[in-house]
């Protein structure tokens, strides 16, 4: 085997005219060219493997950058916020001494080639990110996009992903309590595979991922570092060596489930004994992200021996080395004397950790190979000061004629037995189907903390077993209103999750978002992405619901076709007493059901043109935010002071999907009226957002009422808890065990 | 006086605090106990809690069942210690040879998380004397190697002698032979099963149900009695 020499600094200061691959990593030209001129000379190929990952799309946002500024500068004011956007993930005071971190990211592109895997490593990703800021976590949730339910390939890619979501999750010990599941033709080859976990600390445990104090020790531990998950970094290596290896190694990481358990059981020890100065998960880019994040947050540099990183295999190059996405690693910052005291704990739970560096008193992070110093950099040219688009935007010029294609005028059903197989087909259909098939493999009982997991309309965790004190969570983003209109597509998104808290009994307090998007490349896609981002933003401002953090997947399209721009917004909401909770099931017969809101003529995006006309077109439900909190505040008041037993938000599929899965998870069926001034269909079917539909028991009827009159909110009787049919009177009645089949059935049959 | 109950922890388990906090709940004093223990520290039980103890790696429970706390564990539950296997517990036990059987996967090949019903078919165990025998219950349940064989002179002699201590009703969820949930030894002394009663102790947690309670107050009586 023949070999180069070590491209070291000061190799490369010498070798000015040696050809880098950087095309082929990734970078463009002025990209590589302003990468010479911070260094003052050419990168070697390890800085030049860093620069190429921590400028990469996925790790720099250099194309949303520009737009997501707005969170940070349309912020509400908001006590609860301890840490802000900018870190491993927000956290959130949710009272009692109490914080809470919590985070939706995106493993989209990894899980269609590779669904279990891809999946279950998503799910390790932000797992660590909620480790790494000294939180136990507590609960996971999966927002989920695949192509059209009956296509071939979903049957490859949902199983699988189920299967590795499943089976990292439940390893682990996190209770799955929420997420979605939308089926969609525009995401046939790049489905969405979202990830959110939640995790609790005293505040005095909040940890930062920051490197400070010289001759502080740098500790990388968990697993061996292998070459899994390296993209680019092989053509670096094959410019080093000739053949004498394996030329493709796997871009998809492997999980190993187990190896994160003892990980966070070891990390929460060594928080619990004060060990760690700061502490950095080693995710997308791998120790290239780590160390210079580590380093560039705090205050001095740092020097790390990359030869002492433990491999799986040692015929990887240093390269490979810093772009490694080999899973279940952390990198912590330690004192020297915790040092023995750290290994000592990661010993106890198994755990592999090596010292690796050290903390300087410079300003560089100095990385060295086999004696030769191969990095030599500025910390913050390679973590926060990469590239920042302004790509070009443009309203697509279909826009237009999009939304004048009207749903309101689609053909509804003439008579009664086809308003009924309307509400069949509706409740049957793949996105309106019970999911249970699929949340039947994920483990919602674990730790024992659980109150409410899917399908209620939010997940709820007590984290405090005296007080009763609980988190809730809700996942939403509707692809179809956004494509319709992204700047209201994003707020409906925001304006669902936090009705969902809500009607759960919890008080919304905070945003995380997963911004799903086609090509930045295409200017009707940036268009999309700058409208729902200025929608969000402008919305979040006004409920008062700081976004706290969150990601960005773009490139999510194949040729010329982009998924539909599908913004996923996740609410996390606080319950005083979770013993309070409102669960959707119907619970006593002869209780009230009233519809909370107003009821317009609004179908574009609705579920209903979707199942019954195929169609997609005109403008999505009006958004009114001060209606959304009102709706709220009278749902959370309801709820603390035992006014309902059982409420519902009212979304895709409209009044008719709620009554039917309130009746099928109680057990019980209804009978409604249709109000006056409305009819049938519009009553049934219509997407109109602010709505809820809740059961009053008889005797809070007038308490009731009188609270919506004196908040000014409109409340409609429609019917009682009844029976064993859901009743329309005057239209039609379904039996239970019909609705139930019809509901029940449509996933197994599409998935056995 | 109360009775100290230990829960031994294994790298990869996962229901350790929960079955804790059951313990707790029904008025007994939780003992930790961890997998390199050489020792019992003196427990009145043990209960070996669910999970994937070494990510269930060659064969779920295979690897823990040589931890150092089985020797002391194996010694004494031969001796009368009520020892109580959930989930990965039992699947430890029956590794073990503690209980008969073996765990193999779930017969429709995924994990399977649902409300399960059971029947009580043995109320004489250490762990089941608050139940009544035929006593239908709701469990959590929840895994991937569920699916309980044994050959037929096992099974047979399982039933003749009483020692099948729950049934799955109505599903069964996993394949399990002759809907086998559970099973105890001859003594009554060790319990095995897949489902969680430690799921089930607090009405406003899991499934709203508390019929997972009697495994923990039928222990504490007895110990108490005693």
């Amino acid at each position: 085997m023949s070999r180069t020499p070590l491209d070291t600094v000061e190799h490369a200061a010498a070798t000015p005219d040696v050809e880098l691959p950087w095309a082929e990593l990734g970078l463009k030209k002025d990209e590589y060219e302003r990468v010479v001129e911070i260094l003052g000379r050419r990168p070697t190929g390890a800085e030049l493997a860093m620069y190429s990952v921590m400028w990469s799309e996925h790790c720099s946002y250099k194309s949303s950058k520009v737009h997501l500024r707005q969170f940070g500068e349309k912020a509400p004011e908001s006590d609860a916020m301890l840490v802000g956007i900018g870190e491993n993930a927000g956290v959130v005071d949710v009272g009692q001494g109490y914080a809470v971190t919590f985070k939706v990211e995106s493993h989209n592109h990894p899980s269609y080639v590779e669904p279990y895997q891809g999946a279950a490593t998503g799910v390790g990703g932000i797992v660590r990110d909620i480790i790494a800021m000294g939180a136990r976590p507590v609960a996971v949730v999966d927002p989920l996009r695949f192509g059209a339910a009956d296509h071939p390939d979903t049957k490859r890619v949902l199983p699988g992903v189920v299967a590795g979501i499943g089976g990292y999750g439940n390893c682990l010990g996190l209770p799955n309590i929420g997420g979605e599941v939308v089926f969609d033709a525009c995401y046939q080859g790049n489905p969405l595979v979202n990830a959110g976990a939640i995790g609790v600390m005293r505040h005095e445990d909040i940890h930062l991922a920051k490197a400070s104090g010289a001759g502080n020790k740098v500790i990388l531990y968990g697993a061996r570092t292998g070459g899994d998950g390296i993209g680019g970094a092989s053509i670096l290596a094959s410019e080093t060596f000739d053949d004498a290896k394996p030329s493709k190694r796997p871009a998809v990481q492997v999980g190993d489930p187990f190896q994160e358990k003892l990980l966070i059981e070891c990390t929460l020890e060594a928080f619990r004994e004060k060990l760690v100065v700061g502490i950095q998960d080693l995710g997308a880019a791998g120790l290239s992200c780590a160390t210079s994040e580590l380093a560039s947050n705090g205050s001095g540099g740092m020097r790390v021996t990359l030869d002492d990183v433990p491999l799986r295999d040692s015929t990887l190059s240093p390269e490979e080395i810093l772009m490694s996405e080999s899973q279940e690693r952390m990198c912590a910052v330690v004192e020297p004397e915790k040092v023995d005291r750290f290994l000592e704990i990661c010993e106890k739970w198994d755990v592999i950790a090596t010292v690796i560096g050290e903390v300087t008193d410079g300003d560089r992070l100095e990385i060295y190979w086999h004696g030769g110093k191969i990095v030599d950099v500025d910390p913050r040219t390679v973590a926060h000061e990469g590239p920042v688009y302004e790509r070009p935007y443009a309203r697509p010029s279909w826009q237009d004629e999009l939304q004048a294609d009207d749903a309101n005028k689609l053909p509804r059903p003439a008579t009664s037995e086809e308003l009924k197989d309307q509400v069949l087909k509706l409740v049957g259909s793949p996105n309106q189907a019970s999911k249970s098939w699929i949340t039947s493999q994920y483990d919602h009982f674990v730790q024992g903390n659980t109150v409410l997991a899917q399908p209620e309309d939010s997940g709820m965790i007590r984290i405090d077993e005296e007080t009763g004190l609980g988190v809730a969570i809700a996942t939403d983003g509707n692809g179809r209103y956004a494509k319709l209109d992204p700047y209201h597509g994003a707020q409906l998104a925001l304006a669902e999750a936090y009705r969902n808290v809500a009607t759960t009994g919890a008080k919304p307090l905070a945003v995380s978002d997963c911004l799903n998007f086609g090509s930045p490349e295409d200017p009707a896609v940036m268009w999309q992405f700058a409208e729902a981002v200025r929608g969000l933003a402008d919305a979040c401002q006004q409920l008062g619901t700081p976004v706290t953090g969150g990601n960005v997947s773009l490139y999510n399209q194949t040729g010329e076709a982009a998924i539909h721009p599908t913004p996923v917004v996740a609410v996390l909401g606080v319950i005083d007493d979770v013993a309070r909770r409102t669960p959707v099931a119907f619970q006593e017969e002869g209780q009230l059901l009233y519809l909370l809101g107003d009821t317009r003529e609004e179908f574009g995006g609705s579920a209903w043109s979707q199942v019954v006309h195929d169609h997609l077109g005109g403008l999505p439900p009006q958004v009114d935010l001060e209606r959304e909190r009102l709706l709220a505040e009278i749902l959370i008041s309801a709820s603390r002071d035992g006014m309902i037993d059982s409420a519902h938000d009212l979304s895709d599929g409209g009044l008719i999907q709620a009554v039917v899965e309130s009746a099928l998870l109680g057990g019980k069926g209804a009978r409604l009226i249709v109000p006056d001034g409305l009819d049938a269909f519009t009553f049934l079917f219509s997407e109109s957002a602010g709505r809820a539909v809740v059961a009053v028991p008889r005797s809070e009827e007038v308490r009731f009422n009188d609270m919506c009159g004196a908040r000014g909110l409109p409340v409609t009787r429609i019917g009682v808890v009844d029976g064993d049919t859901v009743d329309v009177q005057g239209e039609f009645a379904l039996s239970l065990s019909e609705l139930r089949e019809t509901h029940e059935g449509t996933i197994p049959a599409l998935l056995k | 006086m109360t009775a100290r109950i230990g829960v031994v922890t294994f790298p990869g388990s996962l229901d350790d605090r929960d079955t804790q906090r059951a313990i707790r709940v029904a008025g007994a004093e939780p003992v930790a106990l961890w997998h390199k223990d050489k020792d019992l520290k003196q427990v009145d039980a043990v209960v070996l809690c669910g999970g994937f103890s070494y990510g269930d790696y060659l064969r779920a429970g295979a690897i823990a069942r040589f931890s150092p706390v089985m020797e002391p564990l194996l010694e004494q539950a031969k001796a009368g210690l009520p020892v109580l296997g959930i989930c990965n517990g039992f699947q430890i036990l029956t590794e073990a040879h503690l209980l008969p059987g073996t765990m193999l996967r779930n017969d429709h090949l995924h994990f399977i998380c649902r409300d399960q019903k059971l029947r009580v078919e043995n109320a004489e165990t250490a762990w089941t004397t608050d139940y009544s025998a035929g006593q239908e219950i709701h469990i959590p349940l929840k895994n991937n190697d569920g699916q309980y064989v044994a050959d037929a002179y096992t099974l047979d002699k399982l039933e003749a002698e009483g020692r099948v201590a729950f049934r799955y009703l109505d599903f069964n969820p996993n394949g399990s032979q002759r809907d086998i949930a559970g099973v105890t030894n001859e003594a009554g002394n060790v319990v095995g099963l897949m489902p969680h009663p430690e799921h089930a102790v607090e009405p406003l947690i899991g499934t709203g149900r508390t019929d997972g309670l009697p495994f923990f107050t039928s222990i504490l009586k007895k110990l108490v009695n005693a």
